[in-house]
């Protein structure tokens, strides 16, 4: 069995900071951790490899440095790493990433082993589209399984797969036949640590890097920004509300009752509204 | 390792793919569409947020509103269409068939990919539920378009784009992304995050019905059940009149236990910030914000929260904001209504008490008049 696992580096967002006067990004120094979401993809990867038998391959697309992120995925216990990079991708949109990815993933299937199965975090810490794991599926003609919880059952001889997918209200619980495309649901499995074993190696191990030429990448005009549907025409920090927030003044009184007074004296009709709710109407 | 590549620079994308220039047969896509999600007999209610909004852009573009439906034929379907109606369409495609009794893929993203491509809209609206971001990306690659995700803000430019606004970097900061040069124009829009329209007794109008084409023996997904969540009450959150919710302000999952003191005397839903759902101190499915959920309360109190776009767009919609935090130069005070400066540990027992004293107190003057 061969599974790909599409990872994505992305910018510790807790620590971004924009800058007060010209309100644009203060990108240095924010470091770069593997998109959260990713992580409980890569780990239901290898538990299925661990189970089954067969490879984890995982695959990111991002700048030369985004070789950090799978190099940190080589130590956790994927077996191999391929990085696709190139001035060509940049500035891409979800439908030019999954353009990319899914030439990777079949090159991939053609240059290494066949994939059964492509999994991906539910989205990004950054983009939050949630997107590209279905346009990927879609280029690929895969089976799409989204927010799935639980892999409950894998038939490699009969080429079927059982899972849990969160919808609304409930969770589906779907047979599906393999290749498919699985977007794994956060909290879903505890994410092993990597081993030291694993550790070392993965220093050592040799990072697979594709060109777009290298991955088999048909049209270079559906790469990057020039294949990008999608245009951001601006970028701007939110307007603040016209009037600040008006300061509580306790003059004297409690804070807590002074708070209180105020919020009803803004709102008269909510003492009401709350007197029902706190009686459990 | 792989040879540098010999390919020459592409020339600089940002302009060409910045300037509006509709090729003769997109011209021809006219209308604005909302996707009408349903799924066990119930149609989501972002669906009729997303009305609201289209009704909108349709008005400012000079064309029909349509709802879109897919699903099983049968009463909740027929209910649902003569929903639409009431809620602005001028007229509603259906595409009805047994195999589209319960969502799956690959039936519905060609019901609405084929629909897409017979009616031809400029713009489809779809909610940001796990149905919708579903089948919207597997949609947009189908058709080769855009797709942007999780609009805070959808408008009409003067060229008669759609202009579709959502927070960016993590939430600290808004873009505005056009689909210039594709159609339809697709966006998704999360729950809460536009406000209900009102409801107008209509009759059913116009139903344009599309066969599927596609039979159960074509369709390789099977449902095997379907369990439906036993804990109702948190999801909840979204629809709460007053919410409480805590933030890293906070210091430790020891304080936060205040922050749910004070809703359970209120009687009403507690939430937090991104931190502490990242920390592992509170549950996913209350955190409150881009990533998590969008609220639209009357009363809104934000303890120790500093107030981060990526937590702002979660609570734009709240009548009454209320903000408690040390810090008087934190983010949260250019949106909230209302602030006090002081330690939301120090206040929020005292605030617990007094209005648990304030609301019985209203009981006393309720029972005596």
């Amino acid at each position: 069995m061969h599974i790909v696992v599409c990872i994505k580096q992305v910018p510790d967002s807790a620590q971004i900071r924009v800058h007060p006067v010209t309100n644009t990004i203060m990108r240095q120094g924010v470091p770069t951790i593997i998109n959260p979401y990713d992580l409980f993809a890569l780990e239901e990867a290898m538990r299925l490899r661990d189970k089954f038998g067969g490879e984890v391959t995982v695959l990111t697309m991002g700048p030369p440095s985004a070789e950090d992120s799978l190099r940190k995925a080589l130590t956790f216990g994927a077996d191999r790493a391929v990085l696709l990079t190139d001035r060509f991708f940049a500035g891409a949109d979800t439908l030019a990433t999954s353009y990319a990815l899914a030439a990777a993933v079949r090159k991939i299937g053609s240059s290494i082993a066949p994939v059964d199965i492509v999994f991906t975090g539910k989205q990004t810490i950054d983009g939050d589209t949630a997107q590209v794991g279905p346009g990927v599926c879609k280029r690929l003609g895969f089976l799409q399984l989204t927010y799935v919880s639980k892999v409950v059952n894998l038939d490699l001889q009969g080429r079927s797969i059982e899972v849990e997918r969160r919808s609304e209200g409930g969770v589906q619980v779907l047979r599906s036949t393999l290749p498919v495309l699985i977007t794994m649901l956060e909290g879903t499995n505890e994410v092993r640590r990597g081993s030291m074993v694993n550790a070392l190696s993965a220093a050592r191990a040799e990072i697979v890097k594709w060109s777009a030429q290298d991955a088999g990448v048909e049209d270079i005009g559906k790469c990057g920004l020039r294949g990008s549907p999608t245009v951001v025409k601006r970028v701007f920090a939110p307007t603040p509300r016209a009037e600040k927030a008006a300061l509580v003044d306790p003059a004297g009184r409690p804070p807590a009752d002074a708070l209180i007074e105020e919020i009803f004296k803004l709102r008269p009709k909510l003492e009401d509204d709350m007197f029902q709710l706190a009686r459990g109407f | 390792m792989a040879q540098p590549t010999k390919t020459p620079t592409p020339a600089p994308a940002g302009r060409a793919a910045a300037k509006k220039e509709l090729s003769e047969h997109f011209k021809q896509y006219k209308h604005v569409w909302v996707f009408i999600e349903q799924e066990r007999g119930h149609v989501h209610p972002v669906s009729w947020e997303l009305m609201g909004s289209g009704r909108k852009l349709a008005d400012k573009l000079g064309v029909d509103l349509a709802a879109v439906l897919i699903g099983a034929p049968g009463e909740a379907l027929n209910a649902a269409v003569a929903e639409s109606f009431c809620y602005g369409a001028d007229l509603a495609y259906v595409c009805a068939d047994p195999v589209l009794q319960d969502y799956r893929n690959e039936p519905y993203s060609k019901a609405l990919t084929d629909m897409v491509n017979t009616y031809k809209p400029e713009v489809l609206l779809l909610g940001a539920s796990t149905l919708g971001r579903d089948l919207a990306g597997a949609v947009a690659t189908t058709l080769l378009t855009g797709l942007t995700a999780d609009c805070t803000e959808l408008e009409v430019d003067t060229d008669g784009s759609l202009a579709a606004t959502r927070p960016t970097f993590g939430g600290s900061l808004l873009c505005t992304i056009y689909t210039l040069n594709f159609r339809p124009q697709m966006a998704t829009v999360r729950p809460r995050v536009m406000p209900m329209p009102d409801r107008v007794e209509k009759p059913i109008a116009r139903v344009i019905e599309h066969k599927l084409g596609m039979v159960e023996a074509d369709i390789v997904t099977k449902i095997l059940a379907f369990v439906p969540d036993r804990d109702k009450a948190t999801s909840n959150l979204a629809f709460a009149d007053v919410v409480v919710s805590g933030g890293l302000g906070l210091g430790s999952l020891e304080n936060f236990q205040l922050v749910k003191q004070l809703a359970s005397v209120l009687g009403a839903e507690y939430g937090c910030s991104r931190p502490l759902v990242q920390k592992g101190w509170v549950a996913a499915d209350r955190q409150i914000g881009q990533t998590g959920k969008t609220i639209r309360p009357k009363l809104y109190i934000a303890a120790g929260i500093s107030g981060a776009i990526q937590h702002r767009v979660g609570v734009d919609g709240a009548d009454l904001i209320v903000a408690i935090n040390t810090d008087k130069n934190a983010p949260i005070f250019d949106f909230a209504h209302l602030a006090i400066v002081t330690d939301a540990i120090r206040l929020l027992p005292a605030l617990t008490e007094a209005f648990r004293k304030r609301l019985s107190a209203h009981t006393r003057d309720r029972i005596a008049s």
